[in-house]
Order: C-alpha cells, then structure tokens, then sequence
C-alpha cells in the first residue's frame, strides 16, 4: 500500500521495514529534516558519536557482531567527508554498511555551497556502490536497493546521498523492501562440476590444507557450522586469515593457528608444502602470500568466492567456484559424503607428522620475567580470564592486533572485530561502542595500542553517554610498536617518529570521560587488575604498562617466502632486499 | 591515447600483454562512465580507446567499447571488476568471444595550396576519405576504418599541411547473428 509522506519521514519508515533498530550518526545542517523526523518517533534509536568516522566503524562492530547491516546518518561535506576513512575500511573488510549523508539542496549542487561536496564523486572509489537521489519518486525505492546491495553478494559499504530539498519534499511510498535488480543478481550456488572435482582432489590429496577468510564469517553462521563439519568429516588442517578468526575454533584439533605475515611457524609451513589448498572466502591477500612466486609452490589450488573478481586477481587458481560459503560448502559435504575414493591414511598420517614437528617449534614462544609485562603474557591473561563469558574482542591496528590474533583463542565466528584490509588504527574503540550496543549484556574489550586509540578516543564520551561500558585495553609500550618493528629490522633501527614523547594520563582521561582508568605495570598485578576491569559496569581505560621494545614473531619480511619466516629466538636476523624494503 | 596508463601489473609479469576490445553494455545513469573510468585508473588498467554513447534510448542502455592491455591475468580481472560494478548489464570480450569487426571515424583537417593540395585529394579518394568540408587553402576529411587505416591515412597526411585530428575511437561489434546478452 502506497502513502504519502516526506523524504525524510520516507528514510525513517525505510530503516523500520527494514528492521533497522540502530543508527550510528551525527547531525548537520543538511541532514535536519531526518532528524526532525527521527525526533518524533520510537522504533529506531539514534547514537551520537563524536566524530563521523567513529560512526561508520561503529556500525561496522555492530554488523560484523551480528550479521546485521549497520546503518550511518551524516551531514553533508565534512560530515561526508570524514566517513570516508570508514566506509573503505567497511569495502575492504566487506562489511554491509548503508550510509546515508545529507547534500546541499539540489539547485545548489555544482555551486560550492556551504559544507557541499561532490559525496558520490568521492565515494564512488570507497564504496560497493553508491546513490545521489535527485527526485522523491525515486527515494524509496533507492533506499531497499541499499540494503539490498550491501548486504547480498560480497558485502560492503553503500552510500545514498539525499539532498534537503528532496527530504523535505512529498512522494510516495510504497513500502515493499524486497528487491530484485535488473543488473545486479550476485551467484550464490557454485558450480556443481568444480564441486566435485575439487572434492575428488581432495580426496587424493597427500598434503591437504583449509585455508579460510572472513567469507566464511560473512556467509553467516551455518557456513562456519557445516565448515566444522567437513573439517572433522576429512581431519584435515585448517588456517585461516586475520579476518577468519573464530569461523573454527581455535581449540579445535585441527587448527594451525593464523598464516600470513605474523601467522604461526606451522600455518605458514603447511601452506608452503601442502599439495592440495581449498581457499575458502580468503582473497590471497599480499599480508598472506609473501612473495607471490614462492607461495605454495606445489600445491593445486581449489578457490571458494562469492565475489568472481577475487578469483586468479593474486595468485593463479586451478579449480575456481564462484558462489557463497554456505551452498558450496554444503555441495562439497555432499559430494565428500558419496565419494568413492578413499583418502590415503598413509600420506595423510605422514603429513600430520610433519605438521607435529613444525608445532614443536613454539613459535609464539616468549620470556616473561617478573618485572616488565610483556604484550603477549597480558593477551593470555586476558584471554584465561575472559574465556568463559560472552566476550567480543575489537582491535586497534598494530603489534597489539598481531598478538590479540595470535594468543586470543576465538571458539565462534562474529566475536571478532579488526580492521584487516584498510588497517584503520582508531578502529577498534568505537568498533566497541557498536558491538555493545548489539549485544548490551556481553563483555566487549577492544585490545588497543596507546597510538591507535587516540585517534578515536572521543568516542569514549559516546560509550559513556549511552551507558556502553566497553572495556580499552590498552598494551602502553609509548610507541607506535609496529612501526618501530619495522624501522628496528629494515631502517638501521633509525627510530624516526614512532615514539611519542608526550602521551596523556589514561587514568585521568578515562575520568575526565567519567569512565573508569585502570594502569598495572607489575606482571603480578595483571590478573587482579583485569578482573577489576571486567567488573566495573562502566567505560574503562586499561592502561598495561607493557615491554617497550617487544616484537612480534614470527615474522614474513617483506618480499620473502612462507619458508623464510623470521622468529623471535633467532638473534640474527637477514637482510631484506631493496626489492622487499618498496613493499609495505 | 586517454592519458595512458602503464601498470606495474602489466609491467613486472614475464607474460607478453595482450590488447582487448571489450563491450560493457551498462544503465545509461548518471555517473556510470566516472565508475567504469575510475576502475581503470584506481586500479591502475591501461585504456587504449574508449567509446560511449546510448544505444538504446527507450531501456536506458548505453554501449561502451574499451581496448585495453594487459597480460591474460589482468585482463580476466578486468572484466571481472567491471561486472561487479552495479549498472554493468554484460561485459563482453570481443576479441575472444568470436570474430568482431572494429571501426573508427576520423575528421583530418589539411590545409595547403597547389600540388600537395591535389596530392591529399587523390590519397583522399584512395582512402575512400570523403571530402566533409572545404575552402581553396583547406579540406576536412572524414575517413572510416580500422585504426590502423585511420593511422596511415593520418601520417600520409603529415606531409601534406596536416593541421588537426578528431577521431571518435573504436566502436566494435560481433560478426553474425548474435548480439550482446544482456540482464533483466
């Protein structure tokens, strides 16, 4: 049934027919008319961030929490503008995010108006697709075409800018979310013939190997059940990317631990040598493959995406299946369960022998003494402490993300939350707020580094407005860790700008907030102090005073192969190439 | 020819690039040819030669023919990349999928006086260019082809008081009876 209403009522009763019960946002001149609309009704809640990145990585914990697309509201121009870092950290991560933002009305458009911005002109490169809407006629619908868009196929971020005279005109609306596009139709059922070829590889594989991403998450949860159910139907070993964490569990038999750059020595051994590799929503990202000629040298490569330009981008794939996790994985439990062949026992028992011996290795050994905490000690702490509550972890971007990855164990998908692809350092506090809001009575601790989490840190005063007590555990070494990693072992250790000699009182600034501060430094003090931290009901700043030069290994240089992995009980380290240095 | 790009990605691979001529047949919306050209240049493709204008008016659609270079890898990619985009109802490689035909339209301005006058006429005629515009110091030709006709007809022309080019780019087409599929 059709009804009269206006733009901005029409956005209002969009988000509630499409079950949106939370909006990240802030207003501004051009956006009034919707939150003149929003103030005269109760069915979606409004939450006021400080800051418009803050709004978009907000909505990116709260969807990646729950599977839900997370919505944003902003002005136009800078409003716009500083949802930019957001909304290509949601397209490289693949998160479903509508982001509606104001425009100056339609007849100024083109005019340098005030806080006017070509939005869909600088969009367009950061998002998976993105609207300006110039007649009413066309707003709802375009609206449901959003969600559509974001949440179907590979997710990602769209953009729909409403200019103020189009929200405050009268139009028609019908009311009908379901969608059906002329030109975009996503694939979700794989090939049935690469199926089952890849399943008779997998079959006769020697050396078989899972490697799996943050597809498998975005599927939704029955791609990571039935992937728990092909793993254990073959006792295969599985690993995975950064973004894949949780999809198996990490007290699962068969897990490796994480590969890639700062992966575990057994994960990125197993990927050099196996002979078959089923790539399953991972995208051969560079922080995975090293140097791309030395990557899995002799395996066949069996490739699951939804998303078809994925497929032979990095590295050349034997048995491409373009469709969704879920239905592919699904097809291949079938066809396994119907195969013929049996798997050969011998070769397979050798190859988890090989694996044993890699794992005996330790490589995420280290030395805690009694006086300086080290980062990693911190993690497991907060890790045995937190493990049996309903915890959702976000991170930061850096040392403590590599170390949140490896020594945090995650038993489920969607308890996750990182900025993989963009990086974003600043991501993880309001990433926090989202999560909580998701999920009210669930312990949510972003793991942070003291550089990352001043980039967003006003978003403390969101958490405490809202009654969010997000938990900021910050691991304090005064520098940008990573950064000074990486000078220390590829720039003479010339430590040029990565140490702040000035960083505020996180005690008294999680008070200022009217939060709560924390701050151990004794390695003796850590456990009391965290479950102090897990019982107060209120925002805090966890001030871990950690080993200042600590490194993360093991260690891909850049430019190197899986089978060069540097490690931290290795006093000498090589020397990278000028080749490796360009790399990032 | 628009602001050519040379991509590490065709650069660095051992394997020879390879020139395309794909059709992307596309919603004619606004902003669409910004998506299409800003794959290209973001992810850093080469574009040879680009054409587009709307084919059929009443359903909205626009045509745009794009030769591109790339080895074999990163030309799959582009044409996934450009299906992925949204308003992309089909992307076909016409180089590939079938014999295709290809031509373009030049306007060549000469001017000149005497023998050299009579000597870019006659070309001229050899060509098949057709005489659009004249003064006693000055012809527009209009010629049709292939590029590489277009080319020599253009570098015959240097010599003969050639002032200035406008070529349309390449609009290709499959031979035979089918056409390009498209969605909806």
């Amino acid at each position: 049934m059709s009804r009269e209403m206006s733009g901005a009522e029409m956005v209002i009763q969009a988000l509630v027919d499409q079950g949106v019960t939370d909006v990240f946002g802030y207003p501004g001149g051009a956006v009034l008319p919707i939150y003149d609309a929003f103030f005269q009704q109760e069915k979606v809640q409004h939450v006021l961030v400080r800051h418009e990145q803050g709004a978009v990585h907000a909505a990116e914990g709260y969807a990646r929490s729950t599977g839900k697309p997370g919505v944003v509201l902003v002005t136009s121009g800078p409003g716009a503008t500083n949802a930019v870092t957001g909304l290509t950290d949601a397209l490289m991560d693949s998160v479903p995010i509508v982001c509606i933002t104001g425009q100056v009305a339609t007849h100024l458009i083109g005019n340098d108006a005030f806080q006017e911005c070509d939005t869909v002109g600088i969009t367009r490169p950061c998002t998976k697709h993105n609207y300006l809407v110039k007649d009413i006629a066309d707003l709802g619908r375009i609206l449901h075409e959003a969600f559509y868009v974001a949440t179907t196929g590979r997710p990602g971020p769209v953009v729909v800018d409403i200019p103020k005279d189009v929200q405050f005109a009268l139009g028609d609306y019908d009311g009908t979310p379901q969608v059906r596009h002329k030109t975009y139709q996503p694939k979700l059922k794989g090939d049935q013939r690469a199926i089952r070829e890849a399943v008779e590889h997998l079959a006769n594989a020697k050396k078989p190997l899972f490697y799996t991403g943050g597809g498998v998450i975005n599927s939704g949860p029955a791609a990571s059940r039935l992937l728990r159910d092909l793993v254990k139907m073959t006792g295969y070993p599985i690993t995975s990317t950064l973004m894949g964490l949780g999809a198996y569990p990490a007290s699962g038999e068969n897990w490796l631990g994480m590969l890639g750059m700062h992966g575990t020595y057994e994960a990125n051994w197993a990927m050099h040598d196996c002979d078959v590799m089923v790539c399953i929503g991972a995208r051969f990202d560079d922080r995975i493959t090293g140097r791309l000629d030395a990557f899995s040298p002799g395996s066949t490569k069996i490739h699951i995406d939804v998303d078809p330009s994925s497929i032979n981008k990095n590295v050349h794939v034997d048995i491409p299946i373009i469709g969704d996790c879920a239905h592919v994985l699904e097809d291949m439990i079938r066809v396994w369960k119907a195969r013929s062949a049996e798997p050969d026992k011998k070769a397979l028992d050798a190859w988890w022998g090989q694996i044993t011996e890699w794992r005996g290795r330790d490589c995420l050994k280290y030395d805690q003494d009694s006086d300086v905490i080290m980062p990693q000690y911190a993690i497991q702490r907060l890790y045995e402490l937190t493990k049996d509550r309903d915890t959702y972890i976000t991170t930061e971007v850096g040392q403590h993300q590599m170390w949140a990855a490896q020594f945090y164990g995650f038993e489920e998908p969607n308890r996750w939350m990182t900025s993989g692809g963009l990086g974003t350092m600043g991501y993880g506090l309001p990433a926090a707020v989202g999560v909580q809001r998701a999920h009210p009575d669930a312990l949510v601790i972003d793991i942070a580094g003291e550089a990352s989490v001043l980039m967003t840190m006003q978003e403390m005063s969101t958490a405490v407005q809202y009654g969010l007590p997000i938990k900021i555990f910050i691991l304090n070494n005064e520098y940008m860790g990573m950064v000074r990693q990486w000078q220390q072992l590829l720039h003479g250790n010339r430590l040029s700008e990565s140490y702040m000699e000035s960083l505020p009182d996180f005690v008294k600034l999680a008070e200022a907030y009217g939060g709560v501060g924390i701050r151990t430094e004794k390695p003796s003090d850590l456990d009391d102090a965290i479950k102090e931290m897990i019982s107060v009901d209120k925002p805090v700043l966890f001030d871990c005073r950690v080993n200042k030069l600590a490194n993360c290994f093991p260690m891909i240089p850049s430019g190197q192969g899986h089978n060069q992995m540097l490690l931290g009980d290795e006093p000498e380290q090589q020397e990278v190439s000028d080749e490796g240095k360009v790399l990032v | 020819m628009l602001g050519i790009l040379t991509s590490d990605k065709a650069m660095k691979k051992a394997e020879p690039t390879e020139s395309h001529t794909i059709s992307v047949l596309v919603d004619n919306e606004p902003g669409v040819l910004a998506r299409v050209i800003g794959l290209f240049s973001g992810r850093g493709y080469n574009i040879d030669s680009l054409t587009v204008t709307e084919t059929e008016h009443e359903k909205h659609l626009s045509r745009i023919t794009i030769v591109t270079a790339g080895t074999p890898m990163v030309i799959e990619q582009i044409k996934a990349q450009l299906e992925r985009l949204v308003p992309v109802h089909t992307v076909m490689d016409l180089t590939i999928s079938g014999p295709s035909i290809e031509r373009e339209l030049a306007l060549i301005k000469v001017s000149g006086k005497g023998e050299k006058r009579v000597e870019a006429l006659r070309l001229a005629d050899a060509f098949r260019a057709r005489v659009i515009d004249a003064t006693t110091e000055s012809f527009v030709f209009e010629v049709t082809g292939r590029t590489t006709k277009v080319d020599q007809f253009i570098s015959l022309m240097q010599e003969l008081g050639l002032v200035e080019v406008a070529r349309t780019g390449i609009a290709a087409i499959s031979r035979g009876t089918g056409g390009i599929a498209r969605k909806g």
